[in-house]
């Protein structure tokens, strides 16, 4: 692995953490429901680095979690991350970014629309087929029961894959022409 | 940025990473089938106990954890509901304990010395082509860049703000992330032109892949901010 790919994936696993702190102005509230940032950097790690790099960004922030740096939202972080409800969302990041990179790069769409399908099915599906089940087991509740407790959730969600889809489309747009000094 | 870390003396923090990492997982193995709202009660009673000996600091590690409090009182409902009091009790505590537990070792170990626990895990997967120098380099390269990206995130809003009473909107994110990414690459610039090459160990000295680059002068000058 080259330097350059090394750095821009710790960069975009370390916006995954700064995304952690912003509180959400500038992403409409749904319902009252408070929405996190966080997987908004996920979805814009499967849409600007790929499919591995973007797991692999997610695999880092994950580790660094783990390590101890209270980088999940909420100032959470640490091995207790692991026992907590949520931990199916957490580690459903790696995945998820994964098959958004994937799907991006696969479906024989208009730019924005593959992104924004790739976003809802990577970032916002399969981190729910994740933490659903994983919420489900350590609460000790029906599958049905995580569903709907998550589901408030969705529309927040759904509204940051169109805009992890748009950011993307004007990031890379600057990105992949060489920086002239 | 609140640490993870608790800078404390106290025989946990004295213990080596990977001793509590081994007695947090067999703790966990023990702990998670227990059923008896009484024993998890008591065994929550005794982490609290141990988090009130840390002092002021320890209760204030505790009380970052409230933030789990919503989510822990919608599961108690839907099982109060669902199933009975004591079924709501057991998983509650339970993932109250398993949580504090946890976080016990988090915070009375070093990151560096959770890092360095790790990369004993992951000696064997070095003769595979892994280099936990690169796995080192990328964490403490994240751990950096967070403080440096928020930092660089309000110079940008306050900019806006001193100029615009419109809302922060999604153009001042997206220039936000594009200049992110470059500075990205001039760091990646600036770690080549210090001798890190990322590919391929030296033969002869394994696992201490640092090695003069000589690509440097057909790259630009790194930028200066």
């Amino acid at each position: 692995m080259e330097t350059r790919a090394l750095v821009r994936i710790a960069l975009v696993a370390a916006l995954i953490g700064a995304l952690g702190f912003v509180p959400p102005v500038f992403l409409p509230i749904a319902a009252g429901v408070p929405v996190s940032a966080q997987t908004l950097g996920v979805m814009l790690a499967g849409l600007l680095l790929g499919a591995r790099g973007g797991a692999a960004a997610c695999a880092l922030f994950a580790l660094v979690v783990l390590l101890g740096a209270p980088l999940l939202s909420g100032g959470r972080g640490g091995l207790g991350v692991l026992a907590g409800p949520t931990v199916g969302f957490f580690l459903g990041f790696i995945p998820g970014a994964f098959v958004t990179g994937w799907l991006a790069q696969r479906l024989r769409l208009p730019a924005l629309v593959s992104a924004i399908l790739a976003a809802v099915v990577g970032g916002v599906g399969v981190i729910y087929l994740c933490g659903v089940p994983a919420l489900a087991l350590v609460a000790g509740i029906s599958l049905q029961q995580a569903l709907i407790g998550s589901a408030v959730f969705l529309p927040g969600d759904l509204l940051k894959a169109v805009a992890a889809a748009v950011l993307a489309s004007t990031v890379l747009k600057s990105w992949r022409i060489p920086a002239r000094a | 940025m609140i640490g993870g870390y608790l800078d404390l003396r106290s025989p946990l923090h004295r213990l080596p990473a990977g001793v509590k990492l081994i007695g947090l997982a067999l703790l966990s193995l023990v702990l998670l089938p227990v059923e008896s709202p009484l024993v998890l009660v008591l065994a929550l009673a005794a982490v609290i106990l141990v988090y009130a000996s840390f002092g002021r600091r320890g209760v204030a590690r505790l009380r970052q954890w409230l933030v789990l409090a919503p989510l822990l009182a919608a599961i108690a409902a839907l099982q109060i509901w669902a199933a009975s009091w004591s079924v709501a009790a057991t998983s509650v505590l339970r993932i109250a304990l398993m949580v504090l537990l946890a976080d016990l070792v988090t915070l009375s170990t070093r990151l560096q010395d959770m890092m360095d626990a790790l990369t004993v895990v992951l000696r064997p997967f070095e003769r595979f082509g892994f280099e936990s120098r690169r796995l080192s380099l990328a964490v403490a390269l994240v751990i950096r860049f967070v403080p440096v990206l928020l930092a660089n995130w309000r110079a940008r809003e306050e900019a806006w703000r001193a100029r615009s009473s419109r809302r922060v909107g999604l153009a001042l994110v997206g220039a936000f992330f594009s200049g992110a990414l470059r500075s990205a690459d001039q760091v990646a610039e600036a770690l080549e032109a210090r001798g890190f090459a990322a590919t391929g160990r030296v033969p002869g000295e394994a696992g201490q892949g640092m090695r003069p680059v000589v690509r440097q002068q057909t790259r630009q000058e790194t930028r200066e901010d």
